[in-house]
């Protein structure tokens, strides 16, 4: 066909359309009416032929009318007087013996989508909600929907709503289903479709005549159906039960829905839930389609926030396929970090580690940053990974590297020695701002071990003035700073010109600023200097516990099934692309420091030392969790805390204190700190794991510990605790630094009971008796006040660390 | 609940466009094409959205099959939809192409009006379809010297014509009122996906198989089927049935019309296939296959005197003699080639935005071994840039082979069709991922 343009085309399509001799010929006039539609969706504007195209509609073809209805059902918003002449052809067709007819013509009726023809529909309408043939009923349930829509306003009379309450018995499913989502939108203001016991049972009972479809429409309104008792709700979740097994993976997701809104008071219930839909969802991960794949994949991850073990066993599903795209690769990546242990963690590495070189970028950046994750855990493997790919000398491998060695050195202080080696040489390989600003920062904390840190600044320094982005020229004059603390002689020169060079000609007020305030801190003179840049490191001997405490199920039930799991990765990659992971120095706080290793002494409540003064307190708090003493206390771990808010606290708090002295302590009500010795000589030797373990089934979470072997031995942790009336949190430390009452033959004993591991049980027991005058110092924070939960919670902590020692013994 | 449904080709041209609920303008075509078109790479998120707008995607046979909805909509349910879309379109159209779409709009445009009401699913069922659905496809027959292969000389039968042509199941379910008409067949496709990793030591590292038994139902009337599988086929790991090598698989699952009251005494399936295309059995087999994988390749990286890199790849094919598969195989590096291949009918060559070289191998028989040479100009070749040399990916298609030995041992029609009614059982087995490390 020739090409026309849009005019001349609807002028030749409308000579056809009124040619007699072409509307004569029912196969060359359908035939024109084609050629209108294929124009229409082609985004010609053919608006201009709705008379022609109206008369047309009144024809005996069927293929014919549906094609005309198209048309019309597009444009009869432009044109509202002439399709009222429609609404007569498409009655008379409500009254035709096929009942393909009736609905075709019912349900362009009510597409057309104008208000003025509402009283010419109604009728029809309701004679098609008792007509013979389900398919016209259908249409006529979903038409009623339509046409509230239409008129918001005016209510729908309630002998229709009844009429449709009563349709719910329809023998067809189909039917029964539009009924459902009709009166879900007529009654929306009234908050949908009312499910009471019968309907809800009805709707249980007829779940298998639908497809799938409607299987997942009535699972998601019985959602909200609140079994009466018990015995119905067992009732229901076992009628369900073989539906979380479909290999349909919409009904699958919609029953487990189904099943986490029904069981939200009964945690194991849903656990088991989960862990039932295991097997559909792999399968589902492996489906054909990787639209599917990735939703699957999506979903398992919000299942492992509560179940961090359930897919344990099969890590290997979620190795990368060679032509999969990019965005399942990602998701594959963040599930492997999660499902990494002992056993697993060579095969895995292997195999990010083959990602790390991908073509394509934002992949191999992902898998570095994996690398970089599971290296919290499994530091010297990743380590030697990391530094290996530095090697490749590739822009963008070494910039993910360098950035991802960062952010691992600040949880894993120990790794320094190895990145300070790795880090010569890359300066030349890393060209973006993000890199850059990861190296310079790693340069400037670790500037006196890697012997070629100023030259490299100096470089950088050099090049200032084609220097684009300000976040490097900010981290630069940090990082000189910082070296100028510890290598004045070989930086001084160059820092003075740096200043100079940010002070007088820098247009970006940010980094002039902050030149300036450096500038003004060398004049207070180099101790407050260096209290002010070298304040905050972490503590070497501290690591992040990596496994993320169980979420409840009913933090993430409400997203399940939906479209939001799916978005979450956007928000992730930004979160996790910022910059340093330290405030900028511009904020100095000094004093805050976490790894003092004897904490500024806090003010005390009560110090209570001693075996005797331990244990009446055990007994009387055994009594206190008995008897409940009237007043009952909970704990709970949510909202969780993150281990830099964790940090934030307990900061917070501490710096208070060293403002406002031990004096007014006792003035201070939302805020309690005290410190106990409990009698307790076991812990520093337990492993971490364990310890962990026991204190999250009394709901206490630990964030960070020390290696159980080395002095002094920490762990913090945080629980709420929940009582009739109020709530607090408690943040707490747990301190033993064994130094002052171990015995010289006990310190050796405790080397040789670690070396020889369980074997050697006697020694261990003799060792405990030998340690029965120390204990470990407890320092807890609360907020705000309450010191029966306190003592409460100190009880528990009490009888959770005797517990553990009782074990070991 | 969708709100509108539209087909973009690749090109972002409009190929269809659906509106259901009125709620969105219809700029939101070109929205999602703008968003398409911003991201870098051509794998843009299933998910996106824009205000209030969320668009879903699927992507197949190089087009955008787009449903817009709410935010509380069951992404499971919306994928599995658009999917099952673009398999009736396939179904009724033939094919799922640019192409057919255009040709067959009005049909889709009908489909869409049955399938789809004011944003709410009503059937897919192709059996309740078929009542409904008027147009008659157009299909776009390209002309086919394999047609012409199978005439013998002098019009007599070859040993080819036993074979049904592939183009066979590419047809429209609903031609049969056209000139095709009364050829009733029936097809059943045992097809299962390959994924494999091999390490660069040789040891397979990961190895599973997702499968699937496909019905392909042409037969205007067709009241029962029997499928029956291996005797001594076993599900999970206890279990193991007869004397033979068994035939094993992990999980299975079958279509909701499967009847399985012989399935536990004697291995057969009982379906009422509806017309059209559908899963009757789906099964999947992780880390124990019954035999080893089917390619092994010993790869050699070296650095040459002239600072080229040198790549030789050997590669065998460990399959039973006389079966042939299409393969073809890409490995990630660098700039200029030139190459010695074993064979002239194959071919190879560097693709530059990708960074890999693909050599094609148009069949490879069993049993046999094939090897290449590959001399790269690297810039700046190092010994460290060795490392980044693979890993080889293969895409293959084995025809006449399942991994797991799954057999469909016969096939009954009850009651039996009159006239001449033809069933093919066809088995194949493709690469999902088959990567070996280097």
């Amino acid at each position: 066909m020739p090409y026309l343009g849009s005019e001349d085309m609807v002028r030749e399509l409308r000579r056809a359309l009124s040619n007699p001799n072409v509307q004569s010929d029912h196969l060359r006039y359908r035939n024109t009416i084609l050629k209108v539609v294929r124009a229409m969706s082609q985004g010609v504007d053919v608006s201009g032929l709705f008379s022609e195209m109206v008369k047309a509609c009144a024809t005996v073809d069927v293929v014919q009318k549906k094609l005309v209805y198209v048309f019309l059902c597009s444009y009869a918003s432009l044109n509202p007087e002439l399709s009222l002449l429609v609404i007569n052809t498409l009655r008379k067709d409500c009254q035709d013996p096929n009942p393909m007819v009736r609905s075709l013509a019912l349900r362009n009726m009510t597409n057309l989508r104008l208000p003025s023809l509402v009283e010419y529909v109604e009728q029809p309408l309701t004679a098609g909600l008792r007509d013979r043939a389900a398919c016209v009923r259908r249409v006529a349930v979903l038409g009623w929907a339509k046409l509230h829509k239409l008129q918001a306003s005016s209510d729908i009379d309630a002998a229709v709503v009844n009429e449709l309450y009563s349709l719910l018995r329809d023998p067809d499913p189909v039917v029964m289903v539009n009924c459902l989502r009709a009166l879900e939108e007529i009654l929306k203001e009234e908050g949908g479709v009312a499910i009471n016991k019968p309907i809800a049972h009805h709707l249980l009972n007829r779940l298998k005549e639908c497809d799938v479809w409607g299987q997942c429409e009535v699972l998601k309104i019985l959602e909200r159906y609140r079994p009466q008792s018990e015995d119905e709700l067992f009732d229901i979740l076992s009628l369900l039960d073989p539906s979380l097994l479909s290999p349909h993976p919409p009904v699958m997701a919609a029953t487990l829905s189904l099943f986490l809104s029904l069981c939200s008071g009964l945690p194991a219930a849903s656990l088991s839930a989960l862990e039932r839909v295991r097997g559909p969802l792999l399968a589902a991960c492996g489906s054909a389609s990787r639209e599917m794949r990735f939703t699957a994949l999506c979903h398992i991850q919000l299942l492992l926030r509560s179940l961090p073990g359930l897919m344990g066993a099969h890590y290997k599903r979620f190795f990368c396929g060679y032509a999969e795209p990019a965005y399942i690769k990602q998701r594959k990546m963040q599930l492997l970090v999660e499902l990494v242990n002992d056993e697993n963690v060579a095969l895995v590495l292997d195999e990010l580690k083959g990602y790390c070189t991908d073509v394509n970028t934002d992949t191999a950046q992902a898998a570095i940053s994996a690398i970089g994750r599971i290296g919290r855990s499994y530091s010297d493997r990743c380590l030697e990974i990391l530094t290996g790919l530095l090697g490749l000398k590739q822009e963008h491998i070494t910039s993910a590297v360098v950035q991802t060695v960062r952010d691992l050195v600040w949880v894993c202080p120990q790794c320094s020695e190895a990145v300070c080696l790795a880090l010569e040489g890359c300066e030349e390989t890393v060209q973006d701002s993000q890199g850059r600003q990861a190296l310079l920062w790693l340069l400037g904390v670790y500037g006196e071990r890697v012997s070629s840190a100023p030259y490299v600044l100096e470089v950088f320094i050099d090049g200032l003035r084609s220097e684009v982005s300000p976040g490097v020229k900010m981290e630069l004059l940090t990082a000189t700073m910082r070296l100028f603390l510890c290598r004045p002689a070989e930086t001084q020169d160059m820092l003075g010109r740096l200043l100079h060079y940010c002070i007088e000609e820098e247009t970006d007020m940010c980094v002039r600023d902050q030149a300036l305030f450096y500038y003004r801190l060398l004049h207070c003179g180099i101790e407050e200097t260096r209290k002010v840049l070298q304040g905050r490191r972490s503590d070497p001997s501290l690591g992040v516990l990596i496994g993320r405490p169980a979420e409840p199920v009913n933090q993430w039930a409400r997203s399940f099934n939906t479209l939001e799991p799916l978005k979450q990765s956007a928000a992730e990659t930004e979160s996790t692309s910022g910059g340093s992971p330290e405030p900028v120095t511009s904020v100095p706080r000094p004093n805050t420091d976490l790894s003092l290793s004897s904490l500024s002494p806090s003010p005390v409540d009560k110090v209570h030392t001693g075996s005797e003064n331990s244990t009446l307190r055990l007994e009387s708090s055994a009594d206190f969790l008995a008897s409940g003493d009237g007043v009952p206390l909970s704990l709970s771990l949510s909202p969780a805390l993150s281990p830099e808010e964790f940090e934030r606290l307990w900061l917070q708090r501490q710096g208070l204190h060293a403002e406002r002295g031990a004096l007014e302590k006792a003035e201070e009500e939302d805020y309690v700190c005290m410190e106990e010795h409990v009698h307790c000589p076991a812990p520093p030797r337990c492993s971490p794991q364990s310890l962990q373990a026991a204190l999250q089934l009394v709901n206490v979470q630990t964030l960070a510990f020390t290696p159980p072997q080395t002095l002094p031995w920490r762990v913090y942790l945080y629980t709420h605790t929940r009582n009739t009336h109020r709530s607090t949190l408690i943040l707490g430390e747990l301190l033993y630094t064994g130094e002052e009452r171990v015995k010289k033959v006990d310190g050796g004993d405790a080397d040789q009971a670690v070396m020889e591991g369980a074997v050697d049980e006697p020694a261990k027991e003799a060792e405990g008796e030998g340690r029965g005058e120390e204990g470990v110092k407890v320092t807890l924070k609360q907020q705000p006040r309450d010191d029966t939960a306190l003592k409460g919670f100190l009880s528990i902590l009490a009888t959770v660390l005797h517990t553990l020692s009782s074990e070991r013994a | 609940m969708i709100s509108q449904i539209f087909i973009l080709s690749s090109k972002g041209d409009h190929l269809i466009y659906k509106d259901f609920r009125g709620e969105a303008g219809s700029d939101a075509v070109t929205v999602f094409y703008e968003k398409v078109t911003a991201l870098p790479g051509d794998q843009p998120p299933v998910v996106m959205s824009h205000g209030d707008l969320h668009f879903v995607h699927v992507r197949q046979g190089g087009l955008y099959c787009v449903a817009t909805t709410a935010a509380d909509s069951s992404p499971f349910t919306v994928i599995e939809f658009l999917n099952r879309l673009m398999a009736l379109i396939k179904d009724y159209c033939g094919s799922l192409s640019e192409k057919s779409v255009r040709m067959n709009f009005a049909l889709i445009y009908e489909l869409l009006d049955e399938v789809v009401d004011y944003g709410y699913i009503q059937t897919t069922s192709s059996d309740v379809l078929k009542n409904f659905i008027q147009t008659e496809a157009v299909s776009s027959k390209p002309f086919s010297l394999f047609d012409l292969s199978n005439v013998g000389l002098f019009g007599a039968e070859t040993q080819q014509s036993k074979v049904a042509p592939s183009s066979a199941a590419t047809r429209p379910i609903l031609s049969s009122r056209g000139e095709q008409g009364g050829k009733s067949e029936i097809f059943v496709d045992v097809i299962e996906r390959l994924c494999v990793v091999i390490g660069s030591n040789g040891v397979v590292m990961k190895a599973d198989v997702e499968g699937e038994i496909r019905v392909k139902c042409y037969m205007p009337s067709c009241s029962e089927m029997r499928i029956g599988l291996n005797e001594e086929f076993s599900i999970g790991k206890s279990q193991l049935r007869g004397y033979g090598a068994a035939v094993r698989v992990d999980e299975c699952s079958f279509h909701q019309a499967v009847r399985l009251d012989e399935f536990d005494s004697h291995r057969i399936l009982r379906v009422c296939p509806s017309q059209g295309e559908q899963t009757v059995m789906q099964y999947q087999l992780s880390d124990d296959l019954p035999s080893a994988p089917p390619f092994r390749l010993f790869p050699t990286v070296e650095r040459d005197v002239g600072g080229r890199l040198l790549l030789y790849l050997k590669l065998r094919c460990d399959l039973p003699p006389k079966r042939s598969v299409l393969l073809q195989d890409a490995t990630t590096t660098h700039t200029p080639l030139c190459q010695e291949l074993s064979s002239p009918d194959q071919s190879a060559e560097l693709q530059p935005h990708s960074r890999a070289v693909v050599w094609q191998i148009p069949r490879f028989p069993g049993g046999t071994q094939l090897s290449a040479l590959f001399k790269l100009e690297v810039p700046g070749l190092s010994s460290a840039s060795m490392l980044e040399v693979g890993p080889v990916g293969l895409s293959f298609e084995l025809p006449k082979v399942t991994a797991t030995g799954l057999q469909i041992r016969f096939l009954r029609l009850s009651p039996v069709q009159p006239g001449a009614s033809q069933r093919w059982v066809r088995y194949v087995t493709h690469s999902d991922s088959y990567t070996i490390r280097i």
